[in-house]
């Protein structure tokens, strides 16, 4: 019993200082919570971008002439975990909203908690539909393009091409089966002569690539939908070019401009590939290269996805507490809804209807330059021209 | 016709990868007795460090095989350090305390190694011999993956000349099967089990670097490996070579051809494989009995804990009680968590300690009980108290139904059986979205009106978990709890007196289930949502752990254990970033501070104060 009471007295001193400075200045907080051990490859440039955006905000003299604070928390990728912090966060730490996720799971747990809670939360990264649709909420609103959106981004370049027959491979669980799901159904509506010869759900992380490139190949395909990544997405690609799965084939991939997806390609990124991602140093537009100078000044290194979404967050609740003129829950359930906020992508806004941003993303072609993978004939896709119009959403988000 | 050659060829290659780990690891468990849950980390170990020699190197096939040795020879070096410096000091601890350390080590390379090489994924560049492919039956095929298909029973053959044709290799086998007998004979152990452990990190290490050709060094990799390592392990046989080499190929051409028939369900097949295996044979494919260790003495009879220790759980309980006057929301939450783990533990105690049955997989039975209350709930609209009984009447009934198959088998086969059927669970929890919601789980699972004050709640869950670890602590005193120990000490003896050992071991696990799926029940409402990773193999880790870190043979002990585990992982994360290197290292402080758990330790401190 001892060490029960000895480790709550520990945590407590632990908060202790954070407590104190909270009572002389009275900054807001946002209570943030990420994957950051399990998904570090993301999460850490993610985690850079929104302290950047932390610093900028309250060097310019914070929100409502409040300073603004993040407490930050690590889930351990497991949705039990991310439910007792908010807890934490929200019941300790006196947080005035939550914010973050990065699996779609976190991400539809910590939606569920708001709803119970009454508290504001500001998906980050989550790309489940259901986090603003099915399972959306009053009190939930994301930012990034979702599964939907980035199949939508995919599909009028995809229907352009020739092939008829087509195949997919994505991890098996709601990120790789829902994006699979959209992407049929679109591409079928733009072209009803498409026929689906195959698909393969190999085990996030675990992917056997060398059989699923066969049984791809096998399948006979004209194109492939890929929406593997990471570790796995690498595999693929190895074993694919040794195997020549790619010859002569379209291939249209999820997420794959990311740099984070996109570096350790290296110089086996297969070209012409129909992509999603982001040209960091490529895009001219001045937000952008603002962004990456200041970026690159405080870390001295390029940014990555992670770091925009990280640092867009920031923006997008800035501007909604701004517009909800405090951080009352009811008042900022209401009040973001319509804010308008910069993000280095260009400008962005919630949108009332669904809570959804209309945060959007690149749409491009995978090229080698200098042995380094890239993405070639970009352009930015609005995520406000990705989304199904006003009454299908009303439908799928009444349940 | 060509396709299925070409998909075993591939399926060959794969085996050949998978081998390398576990030879390594089925090498360190014949002789040691080991169950090396590091073996994945000096995979990972050998990946990044292979990357780091190799992205060094000139890019030629010589150099590669240079390169690729060497990473196996830093890690067989890496291997020495963490056997003499760890291992070495708990031999003598009970069966799978070193488990418990060597999770331990899982826990600190993980932050190591993001500290070292950072988060992005690291991919070696491949020279053009390494991407070169040749035309096979029409269709072109990796060269690396045939050069793979060869390298698996060359080290194989490398590994049986070791042991037949060296004297070191004879008094390795010898000390496989009885090392006891070894020790009396004046062999220097220490030497034998630091050079096998060596030798077991630098194929794991091997394997590692062999992995970067066909994907990249990351951080996930650790995890990923290691439990098709230990199914592979166990289907062969625990300690057998060949055993490992012949499991290799029929896992690896089980998934080769299982993605081609049910994609989506190659993870499950591998542990439907393993319990078929282990149903028909409960010693593996090529496996024997373990001869049992001489050096042991059976462990003490349990007894009821001395007056002041029953003063101190009584003071212990009355402040948990008072707790929620003082203490906030979220230490209160802590705290179900905590009432919640207690009960969860102690299960596992139930069968493990006085009834000598090791489990994997436990959280099976907490999952289904969780799963079972939720979805009581969401699906049948049944009131809280109805979910929270259901709860342990069907995780009771599936553990009754299941451990007709478990109880059969032993030590780590067992073990490893419910571990396959915990993964079977989990697959069905995972994939059978329309009814589970996959893996965004059940949401929206509050408790009743009455008990939503936090409060009521946790002294519900308080009562609820306390009532049950009680009445399992007065089971074990009973005539049964004595006749359950009997068949852990003495089986002949135990049936020689006319105990019936099957049915006696098979209540013990159905009761086991039911407790553990009672407080799966409780966490699905006091969570509000059940996840398939509360069946995961991770949770089944946490419980062992915690039975290990308060000892297994006390009473006391998965109290405590429960208690501390708990805590520590609450205030860690909340505390530091690195919250896997101090939790890592501070369990394995705790091993080598506490060889026979918290509990077990202070009860033998104790005990000498009383003699002395």
């Amino acid at each position: 019993m001892l060490t029960r009471r000895t480790l709550l007295a520990a945590s407590a001193t632990l908060a202790a200082p954070a407590i104190l400075r909270a009572q002389t200045s009275t900054p807001i907080r946002i209570g943030e919570i990420n994957s950051y051990t399990a998904a570090a490859a993301f999460t850490l440039p993610y985690r850079n971008g929104w302290q950047l955006a932390l610093e900028q905000v309250n060097a310019a003299g914070g929100v409502l002439g409040r300073k603004l604070e993040v407490i930050s928390r690590d889930d351990a990728g497991q949705p039990q975990n991310a439910i007792r912090l908010a807890g934490e966060l929200l019941n300790d730490q006196k947080v005035d909203l939550l914010a973050g996720g990065f699996l779609s799971n976190v991400g539809l747990a910590l939606t569920d908690f708001a709803l119970q809670n009454k508290k504001l939360f500001v998906a980050g990264e989550p790309l489940s539909d259901a986090l603003v649709w099915e399972k959306g909420n009053r009190y939930t609103y994301r930012l990034r393009p979702s599964t939907y959106m980035q199949a939508a981004m995919l599909v009028p370049d995809a229907a352009k091409l020739k092939a008829k027959k087509w195949a997919t491979v994505a991890p098996n669980y709601e990120y790789g089966t829902s994006t699979v799901k959209w992407f049929k159904q679109l591409l079928s509506a733009a072209r009803p002569d498409v026929e689906w010869v195959g698909d393969q759900l190999p085990t996030l992380g675990k992917i056997d690539a060398g059989a699923t490139v066969a049984a791809l190949a096998q399948a006979r395909p004209d194109a492939i939908l890929n929406v593997t990544f990471g570790g796995d997405l690498t595999s693929f690609v190895r074993q694919g070019n040794t195997r020549g799965l790619f010859d002569g084939r379209a291939v249209v991939s999820v997420l794959t401009g990311e740099p984070e997806y996109l570096d350790p390609l290296g110089a086996e990124t297969p070209e012409g590939w129909l992509v999603t991602g982001y040209p960091v140093s490529a895009v001219t537009d001045p937000a952008n290269q603002a962004f990456i100078a200041a970026y690159r000044a405080k870390f001295n290194e390029l940014p990555k996805m992670g770091s925009v979404v990280g640092a867009a967050l920031i923006a997008s609740i800035v501007a909604g507490i701004t517009q909800s003129g405090g951080t009352d829950t009811e008042k900022m359930a209401d009040g973001f809804a319509g804010a308008a906020f910069a993000t280095p992508f260009g400008r962005a806004m919630w949108r009332a209807q669904d809570h959804q941003s209309t945060l959007g993303t690149y749409v491009g072609k995978t090229a080698l330059k200098d042995g380094h993978g890239t993405m070639v004939d970009w352009r930015y896709i609005d995520g406000a021209d990705a989304l199904p119009d006003d009454a299908a959403v009303k439908k799928m988000r009444a349940g | 016709m060509n396709f299925l050659l070409l998909q075993a060829l591939t399926g060959l290659a794969a085996a050949s990868s998978l081998f390398l780990v576990s030879a390594g690891l089925t090498v360190i468990f014949g002789v040691t007795r080991v169950v090396n849950f590091a073996h994945g980390s000096l995979y990972l170990l050998g990946a990044y460090i292979g990357w780091s020699i190799l992205t060094r190197l000139p890019t030629d096939p010589g150099w590669f095989v240079l390169g690729i040795l060497l990473a196996g020879a830093a890690t067989a070096l890496l291997g020495l350090v963490l056997e003499t410096t760890l291992l070495r000091r708990i031999y003598r601890a009970p069966e799978l305390l070193q488990l418990l350390a060597t999770f331990g080590v899982v826990l600190m390379v993980q932050d190591i190694a993001l500290k070292i090489w950072g988060a992005q994924d690291l991919a070696l560049p491949r020279p053009r011999w390494l991407r070169a492919s040749v035309i096979l039956l029409g269709e072109r095929f990796p060269q690396f993956d045939l050069a793979l298909i060869a390298i698996g029973p060359l080290v194989l053959l490398l590994l049986w000349l070791l042991f037949t044709r060296t004297r070191w290799g004879t008094l390795v086998r010898a000390a496989t099967q009885d090392r006891d007998m070894v020790a009396a004979l004046g062999v220097d152990q220490r030497m034998l089990f630091t050079s096998v452990f060596a030798l077991g990190a630098a194929l794991a290490g091997i394997g590692g670097a062999l992995a970067l050709p066909d994907g990249s060094a990351n951080l996930q990799m650790d995890l990923s490996i290691i439990t098709d390592a230990f199914v592979v392990v166990v289907v062969g046989g625990l300690g057998s070579l060949p055993g490992a080499f012949l499991a290799s190929l029929l896992i690896g051409l089980l998934q080769a051809f299982g993605i081609v028939l049910i994609p989506g369900a190659t993870s499950i097949l591998v542990f439907a494989v393993m319990a078929v295996v282990l149903v028909l044979r409960p010693h593996g494919l090529l496996g024997r009995a373990q001869p049992v260790s001489r050096a042991e003495a059976p462990p003490s009879v349990v007894r009821a804990a001395p007056a002041s220790l029953r003063w101190a759980g009584v003071a212990a309980l009355a402040l948990a009680i008072a707790a929620p006057l003082v203490v906030g929301p979220f230490a209160l939450s802590v705290l179900t968590e905590m009432a919640v783990a207690v009960l969860f533990a102690a299960s596992l105690h139930f069968m493990m300690g006085p009834g000598g049955m090791p489990s994997f997989g436990h959280a099976a039975w907490f999952g289904i009980g969780a799963y079972t209350a939720a979805l009581a709930a969401k699906s049948l609209a049944l009131p809280m108290p109805a979910g929270m009984l259901l709860a342990p009447i069907v995780a009771g009934t599936v553990a009754l139904l299941f451990g007709w198959f478990v109880v059969r088998l032993s030590g780590v086969y067992l073990a490893m059986l419910t571990l396959a059927f915990a993964q079977i669970v989990w697959a069905v929890a995972f994939q059978s979205t329309g009814l589970t919601g996959g893996d965004n789980g059940v949401l929206g699972v509050w408790p009743a009106a009455w008990a939503a004050d936090p409060r009521v709640f946790y002294w519900l869950a308080l009562a609820v978990c306390l009532g049950a670890t009680l009445a399992l602590r007065r089971v074990l005193g009973s005539p049964f709890g004595y006749a359950l120990r009997a068949t852990r000490d003495s089986p002949l003896r135990a049936a020689a007196i006319g105990l019936d050992d099957g049915a006696i071991r098979l209540a013990a696990f159905a009761v086991a289930g039911a407790c553990a799926g009672l407080s799966g029940g409780i966490a699905a409402y006091s969570k509000g949502s059940v996840f398939p990773s509360f069946i995961a193999i991770g949770h089944s880790v946490d419980a062992l752990l915690m039975v290990l870190l308060g000892g297994v043979g006390t009473l006391a002990g998965p109290v405590i254990g429960a208690l501390a585990y708990t805590g520590l992982y609450d205030a860690l994360l909340l505390a530091t970033d690195l919250w896997r290197f101090a939790l890592g290292a501070i369990i394995v402080v705790l091993v080598l501070a506490f060889p026979d758990g918290i509990a077990g330790t202070a009860q033998r401190l104790w005990l000498r104060g009383r003699e002395a």
